[in-house]
Parts: structure tokens; C-alpha cells; sequence
């Protein structure tokens, strides 16, 4: 198939498919990052993530059709206080969630898995009611458009470089914050024993709620930065479910270096297919890897060595 | 009738629970007996009395496809008030029963049976997807029932029980390319789409037509429903250099590809490629974006641009009765049609009886239709005309050609199979 | 939540029969054949949810795609009748008459060898049960033997699903696609859409339903029905008492994937079209969701959740469709919060005292029913998260 193109084409295609999969990587992290805490320091399956995701998505078009009303002097840089915004939103539904629902299952992992499918619904239904069934168009801020020409055939989509660079920021700092920070601190005492924790005095019922509320909340910064990228609509949410559950299973659910090393192996595996092979064989076939490592590895690439 | 059997309320708990094992039998037949009511003292065995006829109206409000739908089901009742605001058909005011078929096959067809066994309609408007009108047309054949379909389809199908408002694949398609080839040139195609039969079928009939005219299809792809990545074949199609995108990518997946495109470099307004699409209408573009889709060109039969004194009326009427910042996409003029041509087909045949409606339909024409004029072939499609328009950053499409005759609709083409 | 006893053993057999009075003889007689065939629809998601019973209920593996046995055994009726459909003078007008018209419709041009087999009857019948027993065998091997369990457990099917369902769409030609099998219309010759045969339909579904749940009681009342929960509770325990844990988890995944998929082809036969839809996983979990209902302890409990919820499903969708959705979504985590043992627990905690005091002839409990076994929510874990791994799952993962 490469045989009609020159040495240059070709080198900047690969320099382009190899950008396209880091987009995906960094998709992939983002949303999966949320997830990661919520799932792998407190063991609760949120089946409602796409849903918060969305949620942010839908706040980040609230706040554009806000600002090109009120303040089209600032709309370049709605963008960044749309996703403060759907930061907030969201962590406070997640709180209320959490507080309303979760709090009382933590000894039933999987029946948070049921709940949290009807808090899918629910929502869904929600959006439906509010916005329409229609999907709405988020208008971005121009310079967040077209692509930077790096030479006559390699071009770098612009909203691919913020979404790398949000997602290096967002990991870094959830990392940072579950190493250095009090609430992180707290948060791994609390996943470590719990008993114990509570002994010494933290409150364990706000550090879960903490943790909950965060995890939502960067789900709501992943679904304003895919408006992007991607639709936003009462259903959107469901589109990411399988892959999102994936990257973190697939990572070791407990780790975090475990979901960015999983987003990248998935991603890139998933880019490459897809660049050789069709698309729909291309998922397929990396769905298909990746459950068949997770049979012969079932605690996911990175989990700690435990005799069990 | 649902209340009072919720088995969760206060006071009747107690009983609820004592009767535990009788309930469902209960439940069964209350629903069994509340539910037979469809009125049948006529001929026809139809749901019509001397004041009213009752049609049904089966399209997904919730679930995924909700997003596509609702502008048939607004469309459909602007028609069915219209008419009745004229007088209604044969004398008698329109009722509908609107049922959702929840995005689900199996729904649609659950929802089809009782329309026609339960209610009687004397006519459906509805379904969307191939998938639901291959679900429900078993159920239409053994009930004779009369479906009006709005939307653009494969083809491959002709059935006594419905009308195909929309346009099959070939009168869509083969206008469209043999334009661009005309136009602008066109020598090489990459075609891409969603993995599901319409656009696999379309992609047929397309590279065939292609490759008739001596021309190259330089790739084809399909990618899962609501897959959201497109970088990958936006790569390939960059290397490739085909004339032209012809894209059949639908839903949640449209919104992603555009709007990937656009951030990848391809300007679609310098048509280097340019981007021929079947799939999008104004509606698609509310999520999409104007501006991620200025440029492309669409292949179709209808757009709310024209400018003819029925599109006037109709664009006017429906935004006086769904809000003004409503758009209106193909399948919705689509949907439009059907109470509109069902209307004219009973009153040619005098009757709502279905054998006689069916017997009255083909050669019924519309010359109020906002797409223009159409009219009913043997086949139960639709004679119409196919338009390009090229999309603006309002959200609209500026008509740039139409054919200068209706195109026949051929919906099992020899050479295409 | 009071405390709940075990149903092991409660299984009188006066309530399995009143559920069969009720199924072969209220229904047919209380209702027309537009609704009977309704319900027969519903009770073919009831097997569907007896196997989550003894898979999720007694196992404690939630599978998150059962669609995909259903689908299976669906689909396996599917290609038979399709293929019965698509003789020569039927497909006439094709390129290539006597087979199925997708096939026609994607340049195929003759029969993929796979579908060959299905022409028999018999075989068909053999394949509705093995290839998904089948399936689910590797998948249980693969999965129990390496003691993948709980929320892992349930994502891997859930991918499973979705898998399932691309290829399915992905590979028209020689599956229908989006489409499904569709225009089903007779088995050997005889007409399934009549209204005689879709009761005939109906009774033999009630029969088979019956069969599995005197199956399903069987093998709870028996000692695999005993190890099961005891592995659920302390997987460890039973392994040390030298029991092959991992054999017993597949068995019980094959009978829940068997039941399953006869509950698809019953299905096939009474609505006339399989369709992908199932295989996905919005289904799978809705039918999780009838088994929780229904109590997830409990084998009759599946078939009531399973009717109420799909009753409630449909009336609320004939009259308020935009509702649904938030009915749903409040049953779900209703059932789960308030009601962990859905309608059979409330039956259990509520109904039964009374009857026994205001009857004196209520039936003796079985002697079972003295050891008492804890239900889930009743565990008390030892801690919250004996580390950073078992936090994923603490009582799926308790006994690892």
C-alpha cells in the first residue's frame, strides 16, 4: 500500500498516526482518570460516568451560550472558565450522589454497578427533558479551531494539543494531590484500613465523599474538553462506557501509573490497527487483546503483588 | 390504571403483598380488559367512527436515536393538524396514538403489533432506522397494515405495506456523484461509513457507479456505530489524496468526524478534498457545528433553504407550531409528506379500507409538498428530484444544483446489486 | 434491612405450582392472544434472570452479558427458520435463490458453511443448547480458573458483549447486521405467526420455563446448590476444604448461559426476528435488573420481577413514554437500596408470617431452612479494604 508514495510523505504520515495516538492516549486517560479514583480507591463501579461526563459537556455549552450573550468581549476564553465550571457541577452532583446513594453500598461493590445504571438513566432522561433530544453544537473559541502547520504535510490539530496538555496537567495534578495533599493522603490511609484510619481521626465518611466528588468532577473536565472532539447529546455519555471501564481494568484498578500505561498501550494498539486494518475490525480486534490478556492477567497490567 | 397496581404505595402494601402471587394475574387482566377498547363498527375494521379516524405514530423518543426522530414525530403532527384544521379526511378529524419504540427493534415491533391488533390505526407514520422498519414489516404484511417511512434508505425492498417517503439509495447517490464529476471534476473517491447496512449498501451502489465512469474509489471504510475516533482514517484519507470524502457516517459518530476533520487541517470550503455527504441534514448539523461543516456538500432531496412558496409556508408553519429556532432536515420534509399523501390516497379511494388505500396510492401526486411536487411510483417511493447543498456556517445548505427532472426510484437497480 | 433468611430450601412446592396454575392457566384465559404473546415475550427474558439467580444470586458472578447467550440460542432458531424461509420459490426474484435475502443483498452467493448444519432441525435444537453452553465454557475456564471474580468478572462480560455485537453488526453478509434475522415465518411448514401457534408457542415456553425452574430448584436444594453460596460467602474456605471452586463456578455459568439461550430461542420462534440488540449490554444489565427485582435469591422471584418490571415497561411506555426512563432508573436503585431482595424478600420479611399465623395449615419448612445463611448485606466485612487490590471488590474478592 506504500509503494506509490514518497520517503517524505510517508515519514510525515507516521509522524501524524503516531500524533493521532496520542490523542487517543490522552482521550483515553481522561476518561478514564475519573473513573480510576472513583473505582480504584474506593472499589464503587460508576456505570453514570458518561453521564457526569456529559454533564460537563453540557455545562461547558451553557457557559458559551452565557458568555457570547453577556460577554462576547472574553468569549476566546470561555473555554478554560467553562471547565471550572463543569469541574464544580459536577464534583457537587457527585457529592450528592454519593451522600444519597453510594455511601450506603460500599460493602456491595457490584450493587453499585446497578444503581449507578439507573442514575444513567435517570440523567439521560434528564438531559432529555432540558436540552432536547437533539444534540447541541458547542461553538469553541476560534483559536481553539484548524490545525498548526508544522510543514507541507504535517499538520497538528490544535484541540488535540490542548487536549494533551490538559490531560498532562490533570494527571500530574491528581497525582501530586493523591501523593503530597492532605485529602490524598487521607484518602489512601482510608483505602489502606480503614479502621485504623478512623482511629487516628479522619473523618472517613468525608474523605470517601471527597474522593467521589473529585473523581465526578474530572469526569465533568473531560466532557467539556470532548466537546471538542465529540457530540454532546442526552446518549453521548454511553459512547465512552466500554472503553473507559476497559482502560482501567485493563491498567490494574488500584493504580494510576497502571490507567495511563493501559490508555497508552490500548490506544496505540487501537490507532495502529486502525491505520492498517479497517475500523470495525480494528476495535474488534483490539477489544479482543485486550480481554484475552485480561483472562491471562486478571489484575490488569500494574496491580501490587499480593499473595491471595 | 398504573398507580393503583405500583406495589411499593403506603396503605396498600400490605394487601399487596398478601395477594403477592395473584397480582400479575390481576395486573394482566385489568391491562387486558382496559386496553380493548379500539372502536370497530364499521367495515373496514378499522379504528374510524363517523367524527374521527385514528392513525398511529411509532418513532423513538427516548434512547439514542431520539436525537434523529423527533423531527419526524414534530413534523408528522404539524401534518396531521394541518389537515384536520382543513376539515380532516373523508369528513373525519385525525386522531393519533403516538407509541416509542425506545431506540430497540424488538420495541418497535411490540409497539407496531399493537397499534394495528389493540388500536386499529387505520395508518402509521413512523420508524427510522432500517433496522425498525425490517422489524416491523413482517408484522405490516401479516396484519396489513400501511406504513409511511420518511427516511432515506438502502432500498432492496418494496412492500405492499408501506410508503416510502424518503429517497432509496440510488436517486440519492448517483445525482450526487455524477455532480461532482460533472462539476468539479472529481477522479478519485474515498468512501467512508458507519458499519451498518445503509451506508455499506449506499457504498455499493456508489463505488459501482464509480467505477462505470471509469473513475477510482481509492478506499473504503467503515467504522462501529457511535465510534468517536476518527484521526486514523482522517490520516489515510490524507494519504491518499482522494478527490473526494463521500461520507454515510451517522449519529453520535458525525458530530466527532467533522469536527476532526476541521481540526485536522482539511478546510472543506477549498474542496481539497471535497466532502460529499448523504448523511447529514440541517438537524445533524444543530450538533455538529456550522462552522466544523461549512463547505461540505450534501446529496438529497430536499433542504430548508428552498426556496419555493410551499417550503415558505412550511418552514413558517412549523416554526409558528415548534419554535423558532427549530431546524428542518430532509427526513422531517420526509415525514411530512405522509399524513399528507395518505390523506389524498383515501380520499382517491373514497375509503380507509387498506386494500383500497394501497390500490389508490401510486400515481398520487403532491404538488404542495415543500420539496416541490412529488408523486407516487408503482413501487410505492416516491418520484422526486435530488438537490446538492453546500453547507454554511449558519447551519444551513445553499442549494447549488438540482436535477431538472424527477429521478425515478429504483429501488432493486440491476447493475448495483 | 431486617434480617433476611436464606431461601435455600423455602422453595415449597405449592408456590412453583401456583406460578404454573398461573402461567398455564390464568394467563391464557384472563388474557387475548395480543397480550398472551406479550407475556410470552417477558417470560422469555425470565430465563434469562433464573440463570442470574443461580449465577449472580447463588454464585455471586455478575455476568453483564447474558444477552450474549440469549442472543446466541436466539440466533441459532434464527438461521434455521431464515433458512426455512429462504427456500428457492420464496427468494424467486434474488441473484441467488434459496438463500437468506441479507445474504443476496451483500453479493453472497452462496451459503457460508457454517449456516449449512442448520437446515436440520434436530441439529438446530442440539445447537441452541451446546453452542452457548459451549461458549460459555471457555469463557468460565479461562475466566474461574484464573480466579477472575466480582467487578472484574462483570466488566470482561461486559466487553464480551460488546465484542459480540460489533462483529454481529460488522459481518452482515453472513449474520443480517444492524438488521438481525428478520420475516421469520414458518418451522416445517408450519405457520409460527397464526394466532393458534403463537399459544402453542406460549405453552410450550410456560413448559420449559417450568422445567428450568424445577431444574434451577433442584440444583439449589442439591449440594452444589450449598457449595455455591458457601463459595460466595468464603471462597477460600471451600477451596481449602478441598474443593475445586473454579469447576463449580463454570458448571453453574453454563446452566445460567443454557437457560439463557432457551430462553432466546423461544423468543425467535415467538416474536419472528432476532435482532443484535440483545446481545448488547443495555439489555444484559435490564436483566439483571428483572432478576434483582424479583430477588436475586429467589427462582420464582425472577419470573414476577421479570413480568412486573416488562408490564411496567410497557403500560409506562404506551402512556408516558418521556417517564420511563426516570422509573427505571428509580427502580434500579430503589431495588438495590431499599429492597436488596426485591419482591421475594418483601414476600419473605412481610407475607409469610402472616399467612403461617392466620393458617394453620401452612406448610412445615423444610428442615433446611434451620441453618441460616447470611445474605450479602449482612457480611460484615472484616475491614473496609484488607489493601489497595481488594478494595476493587470487597466481598467478591473477599475470598481470593
Amino acid at each position: 500500500m506504500f509503494a506509490d508514495y514518497t520517503m517524505t510523505e510517508l515519514t510525515s504520515i507516521f509522524a501524524m498516526q503516531g500524533f493521532a495516538g496520542l490523542i487517543l492516549f490522552s482521550v483515553f486517560v481522561l476518561m478514564a482518570l475519573g473513573l480510576a479514583i472513583i473505582f480504584g480507591q474506593m472499589g464503587v463501579i460508576n456505570m453514570a460516568h458518561g453521564e457526569f461526563m456529559i454533564l460537563g459537556a453540557y455545562v461547558t455549552y451553557l457557559t458559551s451560550t452565557l458568555f457570547a450573550e453577556y460577554l462576547p468581549s472574553i468569549y476566546d476564553s470561555y473555554f478554560f472558565i467553562a471547565m471550572i465550571f463543569a469541574f464544580i457541577v459536577t464534583a457537587a452532583l457527585g457529592a450528592l450522589v454519593e451522600w444519597a446513594i453510594i455511601r450506603h453500598l460500599y460493602k456491595r461493590p457490584l450493587d453499585t454497578l446497578l444503581a449507578t445504571w439507573g442514575l444513567s438513566l435517570i440523567l439521560q432522561q434528564l438531559y432529555r427533558t432540558v436540552f432536547g433530544a437533539r444534540e447541541v453544537g458547542v461553538t469553541l473559541p476560534d483559536w481553539l479551531m484548524g490545525s498548526y502547520a508544522l510543514n507541507e504535510n504535517i499538520e497538528i490539530p490544535i484541540n488535540g494539543l490542548f487536549v494533551m496538555g490538559l490531560t498532562i496537567v490533570i494527571t500530574v495534578g491528581v497525582a501530586l494531590m493523591m501523593q503530597k495533599s492532605r485529602l490524598g493522603k487521607q484518602t489512601r490511609a482510608v483505602v489502606q484500613n480503614r479502621p485504623m484510619a478512623a482511629a487516628v481521626g479522619i473523618n472517613t465518611e468525608k474523605v470517601d465523599r471527597m474522593t467521589f466528588a473529585l473523581g465526578c468532577g474530572i469526569a465533568g473536565i473531560a466532557g467539556s474538553a470532548f466537546t471538542m472532539i465529540g457530540s454532546t447529546g442526552p446518549t453521548s455519555g454511553q459512547l465512552y462506557i466500554v472503553d473507559t471501564f476497559l482502560v482501567v481494568v485493563f491498567g490494574g484498578a488500584s493504580s494510576l501509573i497502571g490507567t495511563v500505561a493501559s490508555a497508552f498501550t490500548i490506544s496505540q494498539a487501537q490507532s495502529t490497527m486502525e491505520f492498517f486494518l479497517s475500523g470495525s475490525t480494528a476495535k474488534v480486534l483490539t477489544l479482543l487483546t485486550v480481554v484475552g490478556i485480561l483472562m491471562l492477567r486478571p489484575q490488569g497490567l500494574f496491580s501490587l503483588k499480593i499473595r491471595r | 390504571m398504573h398507580s393503583k397496581s405500583q406495589p411499593f404505595s403506603g396503605t396498600r402494601r400490605r394487601r399487596f403483598l398478601q395477594n403477592l402471587l395473584a397480582v400479575p394475574a390481576a395486573i394482566m387482566l385489568a391491562n387486558a380488559s382496559l386496553t380493548a377498547h379500539a372502536d370497530s363498527a364499521n367495515t373496514t375494521g378499522l379504528a374510524v367512527t363517523d367524527k374521527t379516524v385514528t392513525v398511529g405514530i411509532l418513532h423513538s423518543v427516548t434512547g439514542t436515536m431520539a436525537i434523529s426522530e423527533t423531527g419526524s414525530v414534530q413534523a408528522e403532527k404539524l401534518a396531521i393538524e394541518q389537515i384536520n384544521a382543513m376539515g380532516g379526511v373523508l369528513g373525519r378529524k385525525i386522531e393519533y396514538i403516538q407509541e416509542d419504540g425506545a431506540s430497540d427493534w424488538p420495541t418497535f415491533a411490540e409497539k407496531s403489533k399493537k397499534l394495528l391488533i389493540k388500536d386499529k390505526t387505520a395508518a402509521v407514520f413512523g420508524c427510522w432506522t432500517s433496522a425498525s422498519r425490517k422489524a416491523v414489516l413482517p408484522i405490516f404484511e401479516q396484519y396489513n397494515g400501511m406504513l409511511y417511512y420518511p427516511t432515506f434508505y438502502e432500498g432492496l425492498e418494496q412492500s405492499p405495506n408501506v410508503i416510502y417517503t424518503g429517497q432509496e439509495a440510488t436517486q440519492q447517490i448517483l445525482a450526487g456523484i455524477d455532480w461532482v464529476v460533472k462539476e468539479k471534476g472529481a477522479k478519485s473517491f474515498f468512501l467512508l461509513g458507519s458499519d451498518y447496512i445503509w451506508p455499506r449498501t449506499s457504498n455499493k451502489i456508489a463505488r459501482k457507479h464509480i467505477e462505470k465512469l471509469g473513475l477510482k474509489v481509492s478506499g473504503e471504510e467503515y467504522y462501529p456505530l457511535g465510534h468517536t475516533q476518527f484521526n486514523s482514517v482522517i490520516n489515510k484519507i490524507k494519504l491518499k489524496k482522494p478527490d473526494v470524502i463521500f461520507a454515510s457516517v451517522v449519529g453520535g459518530s458525525n458530530v466527532a468526524f467533522y469536527k476532526q476533520l476541521k481540526a485536522a487541517g482539511i478546510d472543506m470550503t477549498k474542496e481539497k478534498p471535497l466532502v460529499l455527504t448523504i448523511s447529514v441534514t440541517e438537524d445533524e448539523i444543530l450538533g455538529i457545528g456550522g462552522e466544523n461543516i461549512e463547505g461540505a456538500y450534501a446529496s438529497m432531496k430536499y433542504f430548508q433553504s428552498l426556496t419555493n412558496d410551499n417550503n415558505k409556508n412550511f418552514v413558517k408553519a412549523f416554526k409558528e407550531r415548534w419554535g423558532k429556532d427549530i431546524v428542518i432536515g430532509d427526513v422531517t420534509q420526509a415525514a411530512y409528506l405522509g399524513p399528507w399523501l395518505w390523506k389524498a390516497a383515501v380520499e382517491k379511494a373514497g375509503s380507509f379500507d387498506i386494500d383500497k388505500v394501497r390500490a389508490a396510492s401510486p400515481g398520487i401526486e403532491l404538488k404542495t409538498a415543500p420539496e416541490g411536487y412529488v408523486r407516487v411510483h408503482e413501487n410505492h417511493h416516491l418520484w422526486s428530484k435530488t438537490r446538492i447543498g453546500n453547507a454554511q456556517a449558519d447551519g444551513q445548505y445553499k442549494i447549488v444544483y438540482e436535477t431538472k427532472d424527477l429521478i425515478e426510484p429504483d429501488p432493486f437497480p440491476a447493475g448495483y446489486k | 434491612m431486617t434480617k433476611i433468611k436464606d431461601f435455600i430450601g423455602r422453595y415449597q412446592l405449592s408456590h412453583l405450582l401456583i406460578l404454573a396454575a398461573l402461567l398455564l392457566v390464568v394467563m391464557p384465559l384472563a388474557m387475548d392472544i395480543f397480550r398472551l404473546n406479550l407475556v410470552g415475550k417477558y417470560l422469555t427474558y425470565a430465563f434469562v434472570a433464573l440463570g442470574l439467580v443461580l449465577c449472580w444470586g447463588y454464585g455471586g458472578i455478575l455476568s453483564l452479558g447474558q444477552g450474549v447467550f440469549f442472543g446466541l440460542g436466539g440466533y441459532c432458531m434464527a438461521m434455521f427458520l431464515k433458512l426455512e424461509a429462504s427456500s428457492p420459490e420464496h427468494t424467486a426474484i434474488q441473484s441467488t435463490p434459496g438463500i437468506p435475502d441479507f445474504m443476496d443483498w451483500n453479493q453472497l452467493t452462496a451459503l457460508p458453511w457454517f449456516w449449512e448444519p442448520f437446515h436440520s432441525f434436530g441439529f438446530t435444537l442440539l445447537a441452541v443448547v451446546i453452542v452457548p453452553a459451549l461458549f460459555a465454557f471457555i469463557i468460565g475456564v479461562a475466566m474461574f480458573k484464573r480466579r477472575v471474580s466480582g467487578v472484574y468478572f462483570a466488566i470482561i462480560t461486559q466487553a464480551i458483549a460488546a465484542i459480540l455485537t460489533i462483529l454481529i453488526i460488522g459481518q452482515q453478509g453472513y449474520t443480517g447486521g444492524v438488521n438481525g434475522i428478520t420475516d421469520l415465518r414458518t418451522l416445517h411448514g408450519w405457520d409460527i405467526r397464526t394466532d393458534s401457534a403463537k399459544y402453542i408457542l406460549y405453552f410450550i415456553n410456560a413448559f420449559l420455563l417450568i422445567g428450568c425452574l424445577f431444574a434451577a430448584r433442584y440444583i439449589i436444594k442439591s449440594k452444589l446448590g450449598r457449595l455455591l453460596v458457601a463459595m460466595r460467602e468464603r471462597e477460600d474456605r471451600v477451596r481449602f476444604s478441598g474443593y475445586d471452586v473454579s469447576s463449580f463456578k463454570i458448571f453453574i455459568y453454563c446452566i445460567a448461559a443454557v437457560f439463557s439461550a432457551i430462553g432466546g430461542a423461544m423468543f425467535t420462534l415467538q416474536v419472528g426476528f432476532m435482532s443484535p440488540s440483545f446481545v448488547g449490554i443495555v439489555p444484559s444489565i435490564e436483566m439483571v435488573i428483572f432478576c434483582a427485582v424479583g430477588g436475586r435469591l429467589s427462582i420464582l422471584g425472577a419470573v414476577y420481577g421479570t413480568l412486573l418490571v416488562n408490564w411496567a415497561k410497557t403500560s409506562f411506555s404506551e402512556s408516558f413514554p418521556e417517564l420511563w426512563l426516570f422509573a427505571m432508573g428509580a427502580l434500579f436503585i430503589g431495588v438495590v437500596m431499599a429492597f436488596p431482595n426485591g419482591l421475594a424478600g418483601l414476600y419473605q420479611s412481610y407475607v409469610e408470617p402472616r399467612l403461617q399465623r392466620f393458617k394453620k395449615t401452612a406448610e412445615p419448612l423444610a428442615p433446611e431452612s434451620e441453618t441460616e445463611v447470611l445474605t450479602p448485606e449482612e457480611i460484615k466485612p472484616k475491614q473496609h479494604a484488607k489493601d489497595t487490590e481488594s478494595a476493587a471488590g470487597e466481598y467478591s474478592h473477599a475470598g481470593n
